[in-house]
């Protein structure tokens, strides 16, 4: 999934175009790197309710191949947490990234 | 330049009687500029139009406050209104009245046309009869009394022009150019 | 061609249909109401193939016109006053987008107190948004500047506000030329950006942009209105070339040998040439500079005409408070690095509509050859 990242150098103003604009969509904008805390889920207590996907504000959660049962996005999971605070039954634990 | 002034009441389509004008003279391919007082438009207060009128592009861009000539599209208006102000000596006062020039009793500095305008849209139904709808009758009257724009090319801008009744529009404007009563 | 007595909206209306606009989308306004009247009427009969676009608000009505020109249409829009102030956030956006919208604006004067006349302080307000701005003097000049409007607009990708005066022009019918659609379309092409949204190649507009490269884009920005000097001048040209009509970035009258030279936008410019004639004709040696692109503003232009002068009189009919009129600024910000320069008399009057004849204007040539300094403000007709 996702384009291959452009690297494009910017050296003066005749580089830029006239207005700012991503060199892709948010498929090379990877925006994981923000992330301090990685929510991780239990799957043994998940219940697959899909509250943590209502409530994800990126959406980072989807419906994982082959299982379809809930799973996080971390290309794009900012890390906000709030997946873990809204989950009804606690099976959202968080580590601390780079660790 | 000529520079006319167009009194009437909201409702009695003393706008439109501007723009069918300017609508005319365009045809003729002279200049004109028809333009309401501007304000917020009520049905029966007194209202006013001005028309600028030349051969050549029309400069000046404000209200009218000496005018050639005046046109007063309901006789109601005299003495209610200051009708007069600012008309130039020699200029014509046309008004829609049943009565004849000389007993208005305007001063004799002006001319004086008057034509019943009000009998002429009552008979071609143009209104209702509580507020019959003058404009198209003073127009043609105008075209006799001040004369910018041939008849033909008025008759037709009024057919294409008014919103309702194109031929008894179209008579009215005749009916008014022919019985229009001129002194001075 | 055909010659029509039509109103300055409906002038406006015509402007976008020959333009061949693909979406409207606008909020009725006194005294613009009519502009989109028309447009909406054209649109529902066919004559017109545009998506009309109706809005609950003008902030609503911007940004409408921002995703059509983003997404590669060209687009038309029209308010007043409260209606442009209530843009303006968006105006900056357009600009910082670079979408070539073009919108017309009915000057009128703003409330509280409720004002429907006109008064150039609403569009002068939005100066600063990085909007061309071309002030009509005549409703021939109103339609004709959006045909050159877009023709600029989509070449340096800035939008221009088509401005008149409520009124005066908005209510006014007086003869307008409307040229053929197929003359228009040779003068006109059709929009085309490589800066648009676009399914097969997807971006991101406007996001993020760090200090180190925001200044950039600015500067971009106003090198692109720079360009739009040069390129006012060519475009006019070629629409002459077509049209037989030559709209610049000012309208100098009679300055060759004038000793005052009178600065005016809008309609009081178009009356101030009728008093320029009459004092000629006193032998008064007088003239007039008519500013008709206020942004980018013909610093070199206005330099050129006016630095000949002995006096140079500026009539607002706007005001800045605290400030002045805000002509009389631009007008002495470009003459304050010429040498012996004229002084600068700044008169304020006209506000809310209040009408300035011929004989004011004269006035203001025979108060001013009383005087020998330049004055700030000076405020004329206000009852003290």
């Amino acid at each position: 999934m996702g384009k291959e990242e452009k690297k494009i150098i910017f050296k003066s103003v005749n580089d830029l175009p006239p207005m700012a604009m991503s060199l892709g969509t948010m498929w090379v904008n990877k925006t994981a790197s923000w992330r301090n805390l990685r929510p991780i889920i239990d799957y043994d207590k998940c219940i697959d309710c899909m509250i943590c996907w209502k409530y994800c504000p990126e959406p980072a959660i989807y419906l994982r191949d082959p299982d379809e049962r809930v799973a996080i996005d971390y290309d794009y999971c900012k890390g906000c947490l709030i997946c873990v605070e809204e989950c009804p039954v606690d099976a959202i634990y968080t580590e601390e990234e780079g660790k | 330049m000529i520079e006319i002034r167009f009194h009437g009441r909201g409702g009695q389509g003393t706008v439109v009687a501007s723009k069918i004008l300017a609508d005319a003279l365009t045809r003729e391919g002279k200049f004109i500029q028809a333009f309401p007082e501007f304000g917020v438009e009520r049905r029966g207060a007194p209202v006013a139009a001005f028309a600028r009128i030349s051969d050549t592009k029309i400069w000046p861009r404000h209200k009218i406050y000496e005018p050639d000539h005046i046109v007063i599209l309901d006789p109601t208006l005299i003495g209610a209104v200051p009708l007069l102000d600012g008309l130039k000596p020699g200029g014509w006062i046309l008004v829609n009245t049943t009565k004849k020039p000389s007993q208005l009793g305007f001063p004799k500095e002006f001319k004086v046309a008057t034509v019943d305008a009000t009998h002429i849209a009552l008979k071609y139904r143009l209104g209702s009869a509580a507020s019959p709808i003058v404009n198209t009758a003073m127009v043609g009257a105008f075209a006799r009394v001040i004369p910018v724009v041939k008849l033909e090319t008025l008759l037709d801008a009024i057919e294409e022009g008014v919103p309702i009744k194109p031929k008894e529009n179209r008579a009215a404007a005749e009916e008014a150019y022919n019985s229009v009563i001129m002194e001075g | 061609m055909k010659r029509m007595a039509i109103v300055g909206n409906h002038a406006l209306s015509y402007g976008a249909l020959l333009s061949r606009v693909q979406v409207i989308a606008a909020y009725p306004i006194t005294p613009q109401t009519q502009v989109v009247e028309l447009l909406s009427e054209m649109c529902a009969d066919g004559t017109l193939k545009a998506e009309f676009v109706k809005v609950e608000s003008e902030h609503s009505a911007m940004a409408a016109v921002m995703g059509a020109s983003a997404s590669g249409a060209r687009a038309f829009t029209a308010t007043s006053s409260q209606g442009l102030a209530l843009m303006h956030e968006v105006l900056h956006w357009v600009t910082g987008a670079r979408l070539p919208v073009v919108m017309g604006n009915i000057n009128r004067a703003f409330g509280p107190p409720w004002s429907i006349w006109t008064e150039q302080t609403d569009s002068l307000s939005q100066r600063d948004t990085g909007w061309m701005q071309i002030y009509a003097q005549d409703n021939q000049e109103v339609l004709d500047s959006v045909i050159l409007a877009y023709k600029v607009s989509e070449q340096v990708l800035l939008p221009t506000m088509v401005v008149l005066d409520a009124f005066f022009l908005s209510h006014t019918s007086e003869p307008v030329e409307i040229p053929d659609q197929e003359m228009v379309d040779e003068f006109l092409p059709p929009y085309e950006n490589k800066y648009i949204l676009n399914p097969d190649d997807p971006h991101a507009f406007g996001g993020l942009t760090n200090p180190e490269w925001y200044m950039e884009l600015r500067y971009k920005i106003h090198k692109a209105h720079e360009e739009a000097l040069q390129l006012i001048e060519k475009e006019g040209r070629e629409f002459e070339k077509l049209f037989g009509r030559y709209y610049g970035l000012v309208d100098p009258y009679r300055v060759d040998d004038a000793d005052t030279i009178l600065v005016a936008v809008s309609t009081a410019a178009s009356t101030a040439r009728y008093a320029v004639d009459l004092l000629r004709e006193r032998g008064k040696k007088v003239g007039l500079l008519r500013i008709r692109v206020f942004r980018p503003f013909p610093y070199e232009r206005v330099k050129e005409i006016l630095s000949g002068a002995k006096k140079v009189i500026v009539l607002d009919r706007n005001l800045s408070p605290g400030a002045g009129g805000i002509i009389a600024s631009e007008v002495r910000g470009a003459l304050a690095n010429v040498k012996n320069h004229p002084p600068v008399f700044s008169y304020i009057m006209g506000l809310g509509g209040r009408d300035i004849t011929t004989k004011n204007i004269m006035e203001l040539f025979e108060e001013v050859e009383k005087m020998e300094e330049g004055k700030d403000i000076i405020w004329k007709g206000v009852k003290i």
